[in-house]
């Protein structure tokens, strides 16, 4: 955008936290207003807790949205499947919203899915909000150019109490990613194939500190679901969010969901969500650029999702990598039980997941269909398709992606977080390797002493077809 | 409520030489169907247990407060389980290079301070803690400063690290000032913007 003669020019971010500046504390943080708040059963009890203890109110019931996710099990009748744990922790959150007025999509709920899923597809998510979460995937919503990001337990509380949170100035990180012409990813790449190669470059803790804005001709190419997946995993390099700015992409997704406004309202919406974009010649405190024209689709191999190479390439050398992070890595392969220098390609899998907050909507069960369709997952895998929402599987059914799933032979479970947090009864057994569409590779992350490969739709669906981690760009030139 | 208070502590160090030791390995996500913050001490590094020369299962640990840490602790999920999990098994400080974001915030509000202190400090650190491992660690939070006995290497005999943390969370933990009672007492000038804001930023915004 161009500016005001003498206003000086600022970013996306910028804008946006200056609308929300509640107050500033001397010397302090700055109290910050949150628009919007999810909510969901693993996060909150304790918040909930406090409130109780305290005697204070939810001040905003109209402005927090709950949903049952994290360790629901992703069966019919889930209530009834739950261990007794979960089962209690689903029945607070659901007394909690009772008691409070809050809105709550739980088991049984048409619109119940991953909360940041939801959220967006309900038209919750909209540009120039601030959107917390006790979840640090909420950088997700940060697609539509909101300022979105996961906080502990305490400050759902303080959410729930006072609608405002503590929070620090944090620096700028402009992420310039180009495509090829008119900002296309090569065949068989995709948004995941990206963030995982600007996490690779950033470090895992390389973000700290940052909001990151992705710009450039691949992300104003790709659609609002591909925005999703990419700023999903900003806090896989320890940032807590991550933008990219609203334009038509975002208005069109927007128009018609639930929640969205509509008619003039939609119309003055727009009007003032163009005015949002990070102005030209606007400063950011650091900038890194990426050639997304020369990816080639993309796998981690180690135990931090910064550890990740091209699904063609080899399992990097830990002495490539130098100083600590040498050491790191040949722990991380000791842990993978990967040997350096050889293909990633061709290690064998036991179990395929396509799912999580990264990559479980209909574009993404599209992608995994289009490499399953006229195949079958090979003997001995494990594959699970779950959908990230009920939304998402009505659409799914609708076009008969469940029975490319079910008749390639994976299973077509029912919504939430499930084998990503394997916390709900999906999980992995030790030893296992699972080449999953999720976010965390972190040891026993999908199970105790299960091993995981990050990757796309493509990358994960071809995998569980060969019964190998497997480059998905064959798979995608030639028909069964 | 009580917040909590922390001004200086002086105690046994845990020495975890690993980088990016994330919250699923602090406290593993089975753990985290509860709806309070009780017995967490058991679950903390559960699946780091029973490893060969696991530090927290030498007896000669228990008792220790200070848990010294690669860089970038505390990355991933945003769990304040973690926090509770760590204080519960009766640590009140974290000495590393760095820290996630996340988990950073969710300690200083348990009480729990993160100190990052520079690599070179660090790696002193940690060497002098290997050589002696009853070695007594100092976590000034007033002075913002670890100090540890290092014998010949300083005038005094006493190594320092600088470290900073957040001034007002800072202030909170030396005065026992309780961050949600803050915000609360901030009730008028949250109206105020309130009243102000547009309502496309209401999640309601069209539906209302």
């Amino acid at each position: 955008m161009t500016t005001a003669a003498g206003a000086a020019p600022r970013t996306l971010f910028d804008k946006i936290w200056a609308q929300h500046v509640v107050a500033e504390v001397p010397d302090g943080p700055s109290v910050l207003y949150v628009d919007l708040h999810l909510v969901h059963e693993v996060t909150s009890p304790q918040a909930f807790a406090e409130l109780a203890a305290r005697g204070v109110p939810v001040r905003r019931p109209d402005r927090t949205f709950a949903v049952m996710d994290h360790s629901i099990p992703t069966v019919k009748n889930p209530l009834a499947a739950a261990d007794p744990s979960a089962a209690a922790q689903l029945r607070q959150l659901a007394a909690n919203c009772e008691a409070h007025g809050i809105t709550l999509w739980g088991a049984g709920d048409p619109r119940q899915g991953i909360v940041h899923v939801v959220g967006p597809e309900q038209g919750l998510t909209r540009p120039g909000m601030t959107i917390v979460c006790g979840d640090s995937h909420t950088a997700t919503h940060g697609a539509f150019g909101a300022l979105a990001f996961g906080i502990g337990t305490s400050q759902v509380g303080h959410v729930l109490a006072t609608q405002c949170l503590l929070q620090r100035r944090p620096r700028t990180l402009a992420v310039e990613i180009e495509g090829g012409p008119g900002g296309a990813l090569p065949a068989g790449v995709t948004a995941k194939d990206v963030i995982l190669a600007v996490i690779a470059r950033l470090g895992a803790g390389g973000g700290t500190g940052y909001v990151i804005e992705y710009r450039g001709s691949a992300v104003r190419a790709l659609d609002m679901e591909a925005r999703m997946t990419l700023c999903n995993m900003s806090i896989e390099a320890g940032a807590r969010a991550g933008l990219v700015a609203p334009d038509d992409t975002t208005f069109d997704y927007l128009a018609g969901r639930a929640y969205a406004p509509t008619g003039t309202a939609f119309d003055r919406a727009v009007a003032r969500w163009r005015t949002l974009a990070t102005d030209d010649g606007a400063a950011f405190d650091h900038v890194i650029r990426l050639d997304a024209a020369a990816l080639a689709p993309m796998v981690t191999w180690g135990t931090t999702p910064a550890q990740a190479c091209a699904v063609d390439g080899a399992v990097p050398r830990p002495e490539d990598a130098g100083g600590d992070d040498a050491a790191a890595a040949a722990r991380s392969l000791a842990y993978m039980r990967l040997e350096a220098g050889r293909p990633i390609a061709g290690q064998p899998v036991d179990v395929v997941f396509i799912g999580s907050c990264t990559n479980s909507r209909l574009g993404d069960l599209r992608a995994a269909a289009r490499v399953l369709t006229g195949r079958k997952v090979a003997a001995g895998v494990r594959a699970l398709v779950v959908p990230g929402s009920h939304e998402v599987k009505r659409a799914a059914e609708a076009e008969g992606l469940d029975r490319v799933f079910r008749d390639a032979g994976a299973e077509w479970r029912e919504p939430g977080c499930s084998m990503c947090i394997a916390m709900n009864g999906d999980q992995i057994g030790p030893g296992q390797l699972a080449v999953s569409t999720s976010n965390r590779n972190f040891e026993g992350r999908q199970g105790k002493g299960g091993r995981t490969v990050l990757a796309s739709p493509y990358t994960a669906a071809a995998s569980a077809v060969a019964g190998t981690i497997a480059d998905p760009r064959p798979y995608l030139e030639a028909r069964p | 409520m009580t917040a909590p208070r922390f001004t200086s502590l002086t105690a046994r160090a845990v020495v975890l030489d690993a980088a990016d030791v994330d919250t699923d390995q602090i406290i593993p996500a089975r753990f985290l169907k509860t709806t309070t913050k009780d017995d967490l001490a058991g679950a903390l590094f559960a699946d780091w247990r029973g490893r060969p020369g696991f530090p927290l299962d030498d007896p000669g640990n228990a008792g220790a407060q200070v848990l010294i840490a690669g860089p970038n602790f505390g990355c991933g999920s945003s769990r304040e389980h973690a926090a509770w999990a760590l204080t519960a098994w009766g640590f009140r400080a974290v000495i590393a290079p760095g820290f996630a974001d996340i988990f950073r915030g969710n300690a200083l509000g348990q009480g729990l301070v993160p100190a990052a202190i520079p690599v070179d400090d660090h790696a002193r650190l940690m060497a002098a803690v290997g050589r002696d491992p009853a070695l007594p660690v100092t976590v000034d939070l007033d002075a913002q400063e670890v100090r540890w006995m290092c014998g010949g290497g300083a005038a005094d005999g006493v190594c320092r690290a600088a470290f900073t943390v957040d001034p007002f969370a800072r202030r909170c933990l030396l005065d026992g000032v309780d961050e949600l009672g803050f915000l609360l007492g901030m009730d008028r000038a949250i109206a105020a913007h309130e009243a102000d804001a547009d309502e496309a930023r209401h999640p309601s915004g069209g539906a209302r």
